[in-house]
C-alpha cells in the first residue's frame, strides 16, 4: 500500500491528459543507510493518456538494448488495465522525481532498472486507473466499485467510456489515498512473452541515436586528444586544417583540441589535417605487462583485509593438498557500435544536451558546472543508446564535458562526435586484474583453507560515484563476486585481501562490473580443486553449495538440460561455471571443440533464476546478448598499452564475435518466486569459465589468463 | 564536385568533395540517418547500403565510386517496414540497441535477393561482416530464414 502521504499530485496545468507524479518511499534501502529526506518531486510524469487513447510511458531510465522500453511499459500497462497496442513509451527528461529509486541519481546501471522501477511503475499504473474508474463513475453517477475495467475501456453495464475520453476528467481528481497493487497470479501481460515496443522504429531506420541528432546550424566536431594516458597539448597549428573545405574553426578544450565543421567528413578531414605537439606522458606512459608484473610482485603480499575468519596460514599448513594458482585478465574495452557522441546548444545561461546516456543526473550536473549555471536549465535529451555496456555511464560525464567546452568556445551549436578509433583508445576500460588463490584440501578433497588476493584498480575510488562503492577504503565492486561468493560461506578457514594500485589507464565498470574480473578466477579454481579432489565439477560444485538451494537448482537444471552426465561428442568437452550477480543466479554449460587449434564454442546451456521472470523474451535476449559480450572479451578481448599509448583501435585487431562463431544458446528460466534480480548483465560473466573449464576437460590445459588462448 | 545520387528513388545533387563517403553524405547532407557509421574502415557493416541491388559499405565507397548506380538505404527497403526483412525481424524480436540493425537488414536484404532460401552456412558467409555487440546473431539467423520463407510466400 501506498500511503496518500507519499502521493504528490502535480503537473495539472497539462491540458494533454493524465498526469501523475509522485514519490514512492525507498523500503528497498538497506536498513544500514536510513533514507534521506526526499526533495518534492517536480511537476512531472510517468505516464500520460492523451485523448486519442494512446498511452505514453517516460521511462527513467535508458534504453540501450536492455528492453526497459518495453519492460518499464509492461510494468504500468499491468496495473492500468489499458489497450497494449496503445502503449508507447519516451525516455523522461532529467529532473529529480526520475532518480533511480536505490541510486538516488537518474542512472541505468547494474542490471537494477525493472527492479529499482518494479513498484514505482507498478502503483502509477494502479493510481491512474484508479483515478480513471473514478471519472467515469461520477459521470455515471454510480459507485466506481461497480465499474469495469479491461483492455483501456471503463464499463458499467452497458456504458462504455474508453479511457482517452476520461483522461481529462480524471486529471482533475484528487489522487487516491492508497492503492493495492494486483496479486502476481492475476497478472496479464507481466511474465507473458511480449515483443519489443522500440522494433518498428529500429528496423525502419527511423529510431534516433545521439549520432543522428541533427537540426539547423548544429555543426560537427571531430576531437584530437591526447595520443598517451598522461601525456598533455603542447602546441598546436590550425593554418592546415582550417584549410579543408567545411571546416569553419579549430579550437581547444583543455589537453584536447576541436575541429568544428559543417559535417562529420570536414571535421574529420580537419583533424587529420591539424598540427600538434603533445607532452609525453611521465615515467615513459603506462604499459600493460608491466603493470601485471607489478601487480604480480604485490600480490606477494597480503592487501587491504576484506573478509578474513579463521586460522588461515595454519589451515593452509596442515592441509593434505594444497592448490596455488595465479589468474589474470587484461584492460577490455566496451567498444559499442555507436561510438561516443554528444551534442550541445548553448542559450545564454540555458542549455539543451542530446545524448545517448546512462546517467542523466551526472551529465546534467557537469554541464551546468562549467557553463556556471545550475542544473535544472540544463535540458537533457536522452535519445536510444547504440550500446551501453556501462561506457555511457562515466562518472565524470567526460563526454558531455568536453562537448559542452567545445559548444562554448566555439560559440555554436556543436555535435561532437568520436571516431570508432578515438572511442576504442579513449580509456575507461575494465581494470586489468590479477587473483591470486592459496587453498588447502582436506583429506576429502574439500577446501579447508582459502586465500585469496586480489590486484587490481578500483573502477570508483576518485570518482563522484566513489561513495556508492567504497566502504572503509575497499571499493565493493573490486571483490564483489570474490568476497562474497557463495563458496567460502562452507570454508572454516578463509581470507580475502585487496591491493588497489593506481595507473594512468582510465577504467570504468563493464557490462557485469566486479563479476566480470571475478567470476573467470573463481569458477575456475573451484574447478581446479574438484580435479585436485579427483572429483567430478558438477558434484563437488554440489557439495560446497548444499547450503545455498537457488545456486544448486541452477546448476542442476543446466547440467541436466545440457547432458553433463552423458559425454560430449567425440572431440568436445563440456565446462561449466554458477554465479550469483545482481540478485540473479546464472549456470552455464559450455560445449567447445578446438578447431585449428582455436576454441570453438559449439553449445552454451544457460539456466537463469531472476526470482520473477517479467519478460521471458527479453530474459532470453539478454542472456543470449550477454553470453556473446562475455565470450567476446574471454576469446580476444585486450588492449595492448605501451608507452601510454593504446594499440588496438578498431574492429580488425580488437576482434569481437562474429555471427558465425554465434553458440547455439538455450536459456531455461526458473521461476524460483525469489526478490527480483537483474537480467541485463549475470551471464556476462560466467561463460568465461565455463569455456576454460571445458578447455581443460578436452586439453587438460589450464588456462589461467584472459583471452583465453591456447600457445 | 557537382554528384547526382538517386536515393531510395528520389534523385539529389550534392556539391561535395570527390572523396567524401557515401555514408556522410547520406547522413550529413541528405539528412538521411539510418545509415550508420561505425568503424570507418569496412569491419563492422553498420553502414551498409545497395548499390543497384549490390550491398556495399558506405563508409569506404567515396562519392565518385558510386556513378550512376542507384542508391538504396534502410529508409528505402520498404514504404512501411513491410519488407520481408523487416516483417521477419519483428516477428523475431531481433533488436536490441538496434544501431547495427540497418546493416544487418540491407545485407540480408541482398542476400535474399540473390539466394532464395539460404542455408545456416550462407548465412553465416553473407552476414558475417556485420557485428552486433548486443549479441542479437541467433534471431538474426532464425529471422534471415523466416524472412526467405516470407519473400517465397508472398511470390507464389
Amino acid at each position: 500500500m501506498i500511503s496518500r502521504r507519499d502521493l504528490l499530485r502535480a503537473g495539472s496545468a497539462s491540458a494533454a491528459g493524465l498526469w501523475i507524479a509522485f514519490n514512492v518511499p525507498l523500503k528497498a534501502q538497506a536498513a544500514a543507510e536510513p533514507p534521506a529526506p526526499r526533495p518534492l518531486p517536480p511537476p512531472n510524469a510517468f505516464l500520460r493518456i492523451a485523448a486519442d487513447d494512446s498511452v505514453t510511458v517516460l521511462l527513467a531510465h535508458s534504453e540501450m538494448g536492455q528492453g526497459i522500453w518495453t519492460g518499464l511499459a509492461m510494468l504500468i500497462a499491468e496495473e492500468l488495465d489499458c489497450d497494449w497496442s496503445k502503449v508507447k513509451s519516451e525516455h523522461a527528461p532529467a529532473a529529480p522525481v526520475y532518480a533511480h529509486t536505490a541510486a538516488g541519481s537518474q542512472v541505468t546501471f547494474g542490471s537494477s532498472t525493472t527492479v529499482s522501477e518494479m513498484d514505482r511503475y507498478r502503483t502509477v499504473g494502479a493510481m491512474a486507473k484508479d483515478m480513471l474508474v473514478r471519472a467515469a463513475a461520477e459521470r455515471w453517477k454510480v459507485a466506481p466499485s461497480e465499474c469495469k475495467v479491461a483492455n483501456g475501456i471503463v464499463s458499467y453495464g452497458a456504458k462504455r467510456l474508453s479511457f482517452g475520453r476520461l483522461a481529462e476528467h480524471a486529471m482533475g481528481l484528487p489522487p487516491p489515498a492508497a492503492v493495492t497493487l494486483k496479486d502476481p497470479k492475476d497478472w496479464k501481460l507481466i511474465g507473458t512473452r511480449v515483443k519489443r515496443l522500440d522494433t518498428p522504429e529500429k528496423i525502419t531506420g527511423k529510431a534516433q541515436f545521439g549520432i543522428d541528432v541533427q537540426f539547423p546550424g548544429l555543426r560537427t566536431a571531430v576531437v584530437a586528444r591526447p595520443p598517451a594516458f598522461g601525456a598533455t597539448l603542447a602546441k598546436f597549428d590550425a593554418t592546415a586544417a582550417l584549410q579543408v573545405p567545411g571546416v569553419e574553426q579549430v579550437v581547444p578544450a583543455g589537453d584536447a583540441v576541436a575541429v568544428v565543421a559543417a559535417h562529420f567528413w570536414a571535421a574529420k578531414r580537419g583533424r587529420d589535417a591539424l598540427q600538434i605537439e603533445w607532452n609525453p606522458p611521465p615515467n615513459g606512459g603506462a604499459d600493460n605487462v608491466k603493470i601485471l608484473d607489478d601487480y604480480r610482485a604485490l600480490a606477494t603480499q597480503p592487501g587491504a583485509m576484506v573478509v578474513e575468519a579463521g586460522a588461515v596460514d595454519a589451515a593452509l599448513d596442515n592441509a593434505k593438498t594444497r592448490v596455488e594458482a595465479d589468474y589474470d585478465l587484461p584492460y577490455v574495452a566496451h567498444a559499442p557500435m555507436e561510438p561516443l557522441n554528444c551534442a550541445v546548444r548553448i542559450d545564454g545561461d540555458r542549455c539543451d544536451i542530446w545524448i545517448g546516456t546512462q546517467s542523466q543526473t551526472s551529465d546534467q550536473a557537469v554541464a551546468a558546472r562549467i557553463l556556471g549555471t545550475t542544473p535544472e536549465k540544463v535540458s537533457i535529451h536522452t535519445t536510444f543508446l547504440g550500446g551501453g555496456f556501462g561506457h555511457r555511464s562515466n562518472p565524470f560525464s567526460n563526454v558531455v564535458a568536453e562537448a559542452v567546452t567545445v559548444a562554448k568556445a566555439a560559440k555554436v551549436p556543436v555535435k561532437v562526435v568520436w571516431t570508432r578509433e578515438d572511442d576504442m583508445r579513449g580509456g575507461y576500460y575494465r581494470p586489468q586484474f590479477l587473483h591470486r588463490f592459496k587453498v588447502g584440501l582436506d583429506e576429502h578433497g574439500m577446501p579447508l583453507a582459502w586465500d585469496h588476493v586480489l590486484v587490481g584498480q578500483s573502477v570508483f575510488d576518485g570518482t563522484p560515484a566513489a561513495a556508492f562503492s567504497m566502504r572503509n577504503g575497499i571499493d565493493r565492486n573490486s571483490v564483489t563476486g570474490a568476497a562474497d561468493s557463495p563458496y567460502l560461506d562452507a570454508i572454516a578457514a578463509r581470507r580475502v585481501t585487496l591491493h588497489s594500485p593506481k595507473t594512468p589507464v582510465p577504467v570504468w565498470v563493464w557490462r557485469s562490473v566486479g563479476h566480470s574480473h571475478t567470476v573467470f578466477p573463481m569458477e575456475c579454481i573451484v574447478d581446479e580443486l574438484a580435479h585436485a579432489a579427483g572429483k567430478d565439477p558438477f558434484e563437488y560444485r554440489l557439495a560446497l553449495l548444499a547450503a545455498k538451494p537457488r545456486l544448486a537448482d541452477a546448476l542442476k537444471l543446466a547440467a541436466e538440460k545440457a547432458g553433463w552426465s552423458t559425454p560430449a561428442a567425440h572431440g568436445r568437452a563440456r565446462g561449466l561455471a554458477v554465479h550469483q550477480a545482481f540478485g540473479t543466479i546464472v549456470a552455464q554449460v559450455a560445449e567447445i571443440s578446438l578447431e585449428g587449434g582455436r576454441i570453438k564454442v559449439h553449445k552454451v546451456t544457460c539456466a537463469i533464476d531472476c526470482g520473477t521472470a517479467v519478460n521471458p523474451l527479453a530474459i532470453e535476449a539478454q542472456v543470449e546478448g550477454s553470453i556473446v559480450f562475455g565470450l567476446s572479451a574471454a576469446l580476444y578481448g585486450r588492449m595492448t598499452i605501451r608507452r601510454g599509448e593504446v594499440q588496438e583501435s578498431n574492429f580488425h585487431d580488437y576482434p569481437v564475435l562474429r555471427l558465425p562463431e554465434m553458440p547455439q544458446i538455450s536459456v531455461h528460466i526458473i521461476q524460483s518466486g525469489a526478490k527480483l534480480g537483474g537480467i541485463g548483465e549475470p551471464a556476462t560473466a560466467s561463460i568465461a569459465p565455463a569455456v576454460a573449464n571445458a578447455v581443460f576437460a578436452l586439453t587438460g590445459k589450464r588456462l589461467r589468463s584472459q583471452p583465453l588462448q591456447l600457445a | 564536385m557537382l554528384f547526382k545520387l538517386v536515393v531510395n528513388g528520389s534523385a539529389h545533387e550534392i556539391e561535395s568533395d570527390a572523396e567524401m563517403p557515401l555514408l556522410w553524405a547520406l547522413r550529413d547532407l541528405l539528412g538521411m540517418t539510418g545509415t550508420k557509421y561505425s568503424c570507418g574502415i569496412a569491419q563492422c557493416g553498420a553502414c551498409t547500403v545497395h548499390l543497384d541491388g549490390q550491398p556495399v559499405r558506405s563508409c569506404i565507397t567515396p562519392l565518385s565510386a558510386v556513378g550512376k548506380r542507384k542508391v538504396t538505404t534502410v529508409e528505402g527497403l520498404s514504404r512501411d517496414g513491410s519488407h520481408p526483412v523487416q516483417r521477419a525481424w519483428a516477428e523475431t524480436d531481433v533488436v536490441q540497441c538496434g544501431y547495427c540493425q540497418s546493416g544487418q537488414l540491407m545485407t540480408a536484404a541482398a542476400l535474399l535477393a540473390s539466394n532464395a532460401d539460404p542455408s545456416d552456412a550462407d548465412i553465416d558467409a553473407a552476414m558475417s561482416g556485420n557485428i552486433c555487440r548486443c549479441g542479437t546473431y541467433a534471431r538474426i539467423r532464425t529471422a534471415v530464414h523466416l524472412a526467405a520463407k516470407l519473400r517465397r510466400r508472398g511470390r507464389t
